[in-house]
């Protein structure tokens, strides 16, 4: 079983001779089935992405810098709110964690690659195909998707030229995040090292391993619901049209099923990031670490029953209401049991306070804020107010952007030295998360108070009340993207040169990655290693 | 920091200050002359329901702020204290089951008491029976219709003119220059002071939501549903809301008026439409 697994014919003949001339350099790219080179592509392609989605965020921002309509028709205004969401959760955060995935999970299970390198390649190349159709609708007539990235129905169906492309796109994304999913699953069942019990296995991998499950729970049912919208338009249904008999609300029910496990695919591999960082330079194993395996294992049930809660203004039962305000709160409870046990791990450690664990502090304080203000819009009377304001678009963007991105950015500056043979420059990575972690609160934190204060959500103006706050969050934002240009300037430093790491690279870091050369040969663990 | 905000502040209650202090950097830039502008917290409203809201956000926001300062304070301290640089050794331990049993079971019980007074209220917000006056609200893109369905009164409320003007892309017209840009409507909502109000709720296209901040309603106005909700609002005035569902170009521009009368003035204006109506009808023939 396990060696036809890892046997990567064909490109062993490849590999060796560095490629010369343009056209075998793409094909050894487009035809790669080995696991670091497909995690480059991951990693590149979601950093690419980055800025894309980020760039639409700056022409939100542009548009809400003061009141009045300047830059965007309200159009192509709910064209850039729509496409940026779709694009940074399918085309940057989960193709980064994917990136993580396939570099480290064999290095820390000590597995020679990926169970299903083909898949692998398949998994990969499906993406920029999707992302290309998504962001070229913007120039269809009709113009991009405006209808949210929730895609609710009716407003959905009134999508231009654009729609059924949006449909396929989702489609490839959702096939490419299955395969992917059942390729870690399967690599994590099957090629773990002589020795590495479950409960041995690295917290990364771990939530992986959980997160993979999740995704293949969730993803399906998104492609149906997308798959019943298609029907609806083209074919004469009505699933979700009231006047031929179907239910609108039915989709929000399908969305959601979907979309909040979405929520802890995206945190999960941020937490198993974590999980890792704050021990290596706390210089002291992670405390608790069945309880933080178990505690991922709740926090991903959990969110299979909690979905609703994106929905308490539809009109649902007192019962339904009830049930999920109370699931809802009961993620509090493994999630805070996650915080504590870092909190515990940094407890009676030796500090030090390199980039990568300075953005996984900064991830502790701000992703327990977005926590907190998710505990907030749990109580249903109170996120009646809440609910579609900027309060909510404050929360989601706490959890995800020092919450999943910081998460992404700590395992970057992590295992950046351990990809390129060098350490990055440490003052340059200072300086990106000092620049980061201040914007980012500049810009999310002024919309807790322009949601408390009325403003709605996905509006391209306002009334003046409003203008003070949206002023400070636009130049936040601003600032904000501008510092991601450090990052990208010192991942291209890192990658050409600098001081060779050695292979354990820091010295508080333990597990097998850390036992191959820096960077990481083509092939790893030919030889399953031995656990002690 | 701290006491700038609170003095400026001091009529909408304690809250802000505290939130105030946790934007220091915030407030610093904001400066205390135009601090009074900077709306930091929920309004009370003017139903009851908005204040048994009010008052549940202000308890879980402040369980909230002392699970916070306690968790932070721990991380401040371990950051301080252990740093290597300062010569700590690393301990040994990576686990602590009384510690782990203690931090599962406080907050489950810190959730049941949070949990227990949101149901009581989420109850008495299901509660739409004995309504005095019945409403029916329908969103379309993008305007709202009330259709007063005992009296037969009904009409469109949209946008007002010089919102409208001056909201088109590149108007040259300053919005602050508008009254109530945005929020203002040619025919507003109208309902009596005192008076526990019905709203059946709909759409006609797709969904929109309606939402009055300081009556704490909102409910979404789905086609082939009619969702129930109700208010009973205790001071005369003018109060201002919008869609808060994503429904289209226009989303941003649908706002909700209403204005509450005192029993004799509702009456006034209810006879009023009713004429104006009976003569429309009459010139329609």
């Amino acid at each position: 079983m396990s060696t036809t697994a890892f046997d990567t014919h064909g490109h062993d003949q490849a590999h060796g001779q560095k490629p010369t001339g343009l056209v075998p350099w793409i094909l050894r790219w487009v035809t790669t089935t080995n696991h670091k080179d497909i995690g480059t592509l991951y990693l590149l392609f979601s950093l690419l992405m980055l800025f894309v989605g980020g760039g639409m965020a700056m022409l939100i921002r542009a548009e809400l810098l003061q009141p009045g309509l300047q830059f965007l028709n309200p159009v192509r205004f709910n064209q850039m709110t729509t496409v940026h969401a779709l694009i940074m959760v399918f085309g940057m955060i989960m193709p980064a964690f994917a990136g993580f995935a396939n570099w480290m999970v064999p290095l820390q299970i000590g597995a020679p690659d990926m169970a299903l390198p083909r898949l692998n390649n398949w998994s990969f190349w499906l993406l920029p195909f999707a992302s290309t159709l998504l962001i070229l609708t913007l120039f269809l007539p009709g113009g991009a998707p405006a209808g949210g990235w929730t895609m609710y129905p009716p407003l959905v169906l009134q999508t231009g030229d654009a729609f059924p492309f949006l449909i396929f796109a989702v489609h490839l994304l959702g096939v490419s995040s299955i395969l992917a999913a059942i390729n870690i699953i399967v690599t994590i069942m099957n090629l773990r090292a002589p020795g590495m019990s479950l409960l041995k296995m690295p917290m990364f991998t771990w939530t992986w391993l959980i997160t993979a499950y999740l995704l293949l729970l969730a993803m399906p049912v998104l492609a149906g619901g997308v798959t019943m919208l298609l029907t609806d338009r083209f074919f004469g249904t009505s699933f979700f049209s009231a006047a031929g008999g179907g239910d609108p609300v039915l989709f929000q029910h399908i969305f959601w099923f979907f979309g909040h496990p979405e929520v802890y695919v995206i945190i999960l591999p941020a937490f198993g990031i974590i999980s890792e960082v704050i021990p290596t330079f706390s210089r002291k194993p992670l405390f608790g670490y069945a309880a933080m395996v178990y505690a991922t294992a709740s926090i991903a049930f959990l969110s299979l029953v909690v979905w609703a809660h994106h929905m308490f203004t539809v009109g649902m039962p007192l019962a339904g209401q009830l049930f999920f305000m109370l699931t809802t709160m009961i993620i509090a409870v493994p999630t805070g049991v996650k915080v504590f046990n870092w909190t515990a791990t940094l407890w009676k450690g030796s500090l030090s306070f390199e980039t990568p664990m300075l953005f996984a502090l900064a991830f502790l304080f701000l992703f327990t804020l977005g926590g907190f203000s998710g505990l907030m819009l749990a109580i249903v009377p109170a996120d009646i107010q809440y609910h579609d304001t900027y309060f909510v678009v404050a929360h989601f963007h706490y959890v995800l952007v020092p919450g999943a991105l910081f998460g992404a950015f700590a395992g970057t500056y992590y295992w950046l030295p351990k990809w390129t043979g060098h350490m990055y420059d440490e003052k340059l990575g200072k300086l990106h998360f000092w620049l980061t972690v201040i914007f980012v609160n500049v810009t999310f934190f002024p919309q807790h108070f322009l949601g408390l204060a009325g403003m709605p959500r996905r509006i391209p103006d306002y009334s003046p009340q409003f203008a003070d706050f949206n002023f400070i969050s636009s130049l936040g934002a601003f600032g904000l993207g501008a510092a991601q240009l450090i990052f990208v300037y010192v991942i291209i430093k890192c990658a050409r040169g600098g001081p060779k790491a050695t292979a354990q690279v820091w010295e508080g870091a333990h597990g097998l990655e850390w036992t191959v050369p820096s960077p990481a040969p083509h092939h790893t663990f030919a030889e399953p290693p031995e656990i002690k | 920091m701290t006491i700038i905000a609170f003095s400026a502040d001091r009529a909408r209650g304690r809250a802000p200050c505290l939130l105030a202090g946790l934007l220091g950097t915030l407030a610093c830039l904001a400066g205390s002359p135009a601090w009074a502008d900077y709306k930091l917290n929920m309004p009370e409203g003017v139903t009851t329901t908005s204040h048994e809201i009010y008052d549940l956000h202000m308890l879980v926001f402040w369980v909230c702020t002392l699970i916070a300062l306690g968790v932070y304070a721990a991380m401040v301290y371990a950051i301080v204290k252990f740093r290597k640089s300062a010569g700590a050794k690393p301990a040994k331990f990576s686990h602590n089951t009384t510690a782990e049993v203690i931090w599962t079971v406080i907050p489950a019980v810190i959730l049941v008491a949070l949990a227990i007074p949101a149901a009581g209220t989420l109850i008495r917000m299901n509660d739409t029976r004995n309504a005095q006056l019945t409403i029916k609200v329908t969103g379309y893109q993008w305007r709202w219709q009330y259709d007063y369905i005992d009296d037969g009164v009904k009409f469109f409320s949209v946008l007002d003119r010089k919102s409208n003007a001056a909201r088109q892309l590149r108007s040259g017209i300053d919005p602050k220059t508008v009254e109530n840009y945005l929020l203002e409507v040619d025919k507003p909502m109208v309902v009596p002071v005192n008076t526990k109000v019905r709203l059946l709720v709909t759409a006609a296209d797709v969904i929109h939501s309606w939402w009055v901040p300081v009556f704490a309603v909102k409910q979404d106005a789905i086609p082939g549903y009619i969702n129930e909700v109700w208010f009973t609002v205790r001071e005369e005035g003018t109060y201002r809301g919008q869609c808060v569902e994503l429904c289209g170009m226009d989303h941003g521009f649908m706002p909700i008026v209403v204005r509450v009368l005192s029993r004799t003035e509702y009456d006034t204006w209810l006879s009023s439409q009713k004429a104006a109506a009976q003569t429309s009808q009459n010139t329609g023939q």
